[in-house]
C-alpha cells in the first residue's frame, strides 16, 4: 500500500450453522464483534468507525438492516458505512475498512460481514420470475454449472476433480471449529454418489446455506503495534488490496476465466511485490462455492497456467500438506453465510499469518491471499496479508 | 405481475428434505405449545417503466420478434438491449432483429424442481445465442432428452399461442432443436 500501513489486529467469528436460533441478529453480530475486539485487546470505545457488508437485502427481506443494527454494531455516534457488491461483499467490505485507516482518517476500524440464510431462501431470491426480464429458473448453481461444464470441455480435466476439491474442503472443515459442515464420514464415494443437482454439480460439491458473522479490527501502524503488544499476537500486515468488476453480459467476455479476476490478481500482486504467486504465497483462501471453482480460480489468479489448474488439485498441491494449501478452513464449500463468506476468506488469511488458525494452521505461513467473487462472476476483491511489516 | 397473496409458493424442492431449513423453537407461554414456524405471506406491486430500448424489445416479443441493438463502436448486437453498449458505454440506436434460430453456448442439466413455471425435472437450462446477436439469452430446452443436448446445438424458440402473446419474456415457452449441423464450440467463446 502506498499510504499509511494497515494491519489486522483482531478476528472474531461466530459458530456457523444452518440456523442460529439461540441469538437474534443483533446478538449474532455482537458475538462476532466482541470476539474480534477481545482478540485485539480493545473495546468498542476504541473503535473510530464501522464498515459493514452483507448480501443483497432481498435475500432476507429486510431493507437496510444496518440502520436498526447501529446500536448492536457499536455505531451510535460513529461513522457507519455499508458496502454492496453481492457475493464478493465480505472482501470488498474489508478493503473499504482498510482504506478508512490507510487514508489516515481513522486509527481503528471495526468491520463486520454477516448473513442469516435461515430466514430466507437465497435460491428463490436468485430465481424469482420477473416477466420483463430473462428468467433463470435454476438458482445460483444453474447459473454457474454451464460455465463449469465449459471449463471441463476446454481443459479436458478428469471428471472427478470436483469430487477431490469437495473431499479436501470438507475434511479441512473438520479442523475448523467454526465451520458449518462437519462431516467426519464423508468419502470420495459418498460425494460421487450424492444427488446430482445441476449436472455437473452434485449436492456434496455445493456450498451450504449458513447463518453467521465475522468481524475484524483493522488498525494503523502505531495502533496495531500497541494492540499487538497487549495481545502478544503479531498483526497481519496488509500488503495490497484490489477490487475489479466487469459487465455481466458483454461480447467477448469469458465467464470461465474472467478478465476482471485476472486484473484484480495482477494488481494486488504488484502492490505486494509478488512476481511468482505459486512460489511466494504460502496459503490461499479463495471463494469456491462450487467445487470446480478451485481449479478455475487457480488459473484465474495466476497460480497455474490456463487449462491446468486441475492438475494442482489432482496432485494434492492444494491440500494442507501441499505446496499451496487452498481453503484450509473448509472454505465456502463448508460454510456459506453469503455476506460474510468473502470476509471469512480475508479473515482466515489473516489468522494464518498471525499463527492463530489452530488445527488448520499452515506451519510458518508468512504470506496469505484472501479472495472473493460475486454477482455473475463479475465482482472481485482480493488482499494479501503478511506476518512481516512492509 | 399478478401475485395471489394467499398462494404458498413452493420454491425449490429436493428429495429427502435436502436443504430444508431446521425449524426454530420459540417458547410459548405456560402450558402453550411452542410456536415452531410462522409463514408470513408478502407481496409487492410494482409499476415498471422499462425505458426506450427495453420497451422496443418487449413490444417486439409481442410480435414474436427478438430485437437487439447494435454497439456503434464494435458493431456487436446486444439482446436484450439496455440502450447502451456494455463495452463502449455509448448509446445503441440501431435496432436489429436477431434469431429466431439460435445456438446453445452453454448449458446444465437441472434436477431441482422450481415451483414457478419450471419444467419437470430433469430439464436443461441453457444459454442461447440468437443468430446475429453477440450475447446469449437464458432459457430452457424442450422436445429433447437432456442427454442429447450439446454445446453448439442449433435450436429455435417455441412461442406461446398467438392469443397469449404479451410484452413479456414469457412469450418464449422454451427452445427446441432444429435439424442443422452443430456450431463448433470454440467459435462460441466470448458469446455466452
Amino acid at each position: 500500500m502506498s499510504a499509511n500501513r494497515v494491519a489486522v489486529v483482531g478476528v472474531g467469528q461466530t459458530k456457523y450453522t444452518a440456523i442460529r436460533g439461540d441469538v437474534s441478529l443483533p446478538g449474532l453480530l455482537r458475538e462476532a464483534a466482541y470476539r474480534a475486539l477481545d482478540d485485539a485487546h480493545l473495546t468498542m470505545d476504541d473503535i473510530d468507525a464501522i464498515v459493514v457488508g452483507k448480501a443483497p437485502d432481498f435475500f432476507e427481506g429486510m431493507m437496510m438492516p444496518e440502520s436498526y443494527l447501529a446500536e448492536a454494531l457499536g455505531a451510535v455516534g460513529k461513522p457507519l458505512f455499508r458496502v454492496h457488491t453481492a457475493g464478493s461483499v465480505g472482501g470488498s467490505t474489508a478493503i473499504v475498512a482498510a482504506t478508512h485507516v490507510e487514508s489516515g482518517v481513522h486509527e481503528r476500524v471495526l468491520t463486520i460481514g454477516w448473513q442469516q440464510q435461515s430466514v430466507s431462501e437465497a435460491m428463490w431470491a436468485l430465481s424469482f420470475p420477473i416477466p420483463f426480464q430473462q428468467q433463470l429458473v435454476a438458482g445460483a448453481g444453474g447459473y454457474f454449472a454451464p460455465f463449469i461444464r465449459e471449463y471441463m470441455r476446454r481443459s479436458n480435466a478428469p471428471e472427478d476433480i470436483g469430487i477431490l476439491v469437495a473431499l479436501k474442503d470438507r475434511l479441512n472443515a473438520l479442523k475448523n471449529p467454526y465451520a458449518h459442515l462437519h462431516e467426519p464420514d464423508i468419502t470420495y464415494d459418498s460425494i460421487k454418489e450424492s444427488f446430482m443437482l445441476w449436472e455437473p454439480i452434485r449436492y456434496s460439491e455445493t456450498c451450504p446455506s449458513s447463518d453467521g458473522a465475522i468481524a475484524m479490527v483493522l488498525a494503523s501502524e502505531s495502533a496495531a503495534e500497541a494492540s499487538s503488544a497487549e495481545s502478544g499476537v503479531p498483526p497481519a500486515w496488509i500488503l495490497g488490496t484490489s477490487m475489479r468488476s466487469e459487465p455481466a453480459t458483454a461480447s467477448g467476455r469469458d465467464q470461465i476465466n474472467p478478465d476482471a479476476g485476472k486484473e484484480c490478481a495482477a494488481d494486488v500482486y504488484r502492490q505486494a511485490g509478488i512476481t511468482n504467486p505459486r512460489e511466494q504465497v504460502d496459503v490461499v483462501e479463495m471463494y469456491v462455492p462450487f467445487s470446480w471453482y478451485e481449479p478455475m480460480w487457480l488459473e484465474n489468479l495466476g497460480f497455474s497456467p490456463e487449462g491446468e489448474g486441475w492438475r494442482m488439485t489432482e496432485s494434492g498441491a492444494t491440500q494442507m500438506g501441499g505446496d499451496l494449501p487452498v481453503n484450509c478452513s473448509g472454505g465456502v464449500l463448508s460454510t456459506n453465510p453469503i455476506g460474510a463468506s468473502g470476509m471469512i476468506r480475508f479473515g482466515e488469511a489473516a489468522l494464518q499469518v498471525r499463527g492463530q488458525a489452530g488445527d488448520h494452521q499452515v506451519d510458518g505461513a508468512k504470506v496469505a491471499v484472501g479472495h472473493a467473487y460475486g454477482g455473475a462472476a463479475q465482482f472481485y476483491a482480493m488482499w494479501v496479508v503478511s506476518s512481516e511489516k512492509p | 405481475m399478478s401475485v395471489d397473496p394467499t398462494e404458498d409458493r413452493s420454491v425449490s424442492v429436493l428429495p429427502d428434505g435436502l436443504w430444508t431449513q431446521p425449524v426454530a423453537d420459540v417458547p410459548g407461554g405456560d402450558g402453550e405449545d411452542p410456536v415452531r414456524r410462522l409463514t408470513v405471506p408478502a407481496a409487492m406491486r410494482y409499476d415498471y417503466t422499462p425505458g426506450l430500448a427495453q420497451s422496443r424489445f418487449l413490444r417486439g416479443l409481442a410480435e414474436k420478434k427478438i430485437l437487439g441493438e447494435r454497439c456503434p463502436v464494435t458493431g456487436d448486437v446486444y439482446v436484450p438491449p439496455r440502450g447502451v453498449s456494455p463495452v463502449s458505454g455509448l448509446r445503441t440506436t440501431e435496432q436489429v432483429e436477431v434469431g429466431p434460430s439460435a445456438t446453445i453456448t452453454a448449458f446444465c442439466v437441472v434436477h431441482i424442481g422450481f415451483g414457478v413455471n419450471a419444467p419437470p425435472t430433469p430439464f436443461v437450462s441453457a444459454l442461447f445465442l440468437p443468430d446475429g446477436a453477440a450475447v446469449s439469452l437464458y432459457g430452457t430446452m424442450g422436445e429433447v432428452s437432456h442427454e442429447d443436448v450439446r454445446i453448439g446445438m442449433r435450436v429455435e424458440p417455441v412461442w406461446v399461442d398467438d392469443d397469449q402473446l404479451t410484452t413479456s419474456m414469457e412469450n418464449i415457452r422454451y427452445w427446441r432443436p432444429i435439424d442443422e449441423p452443430d456450431v463448433p464450440a470454440d467459435e462460441l467463446k466470448g458469446h455466452m
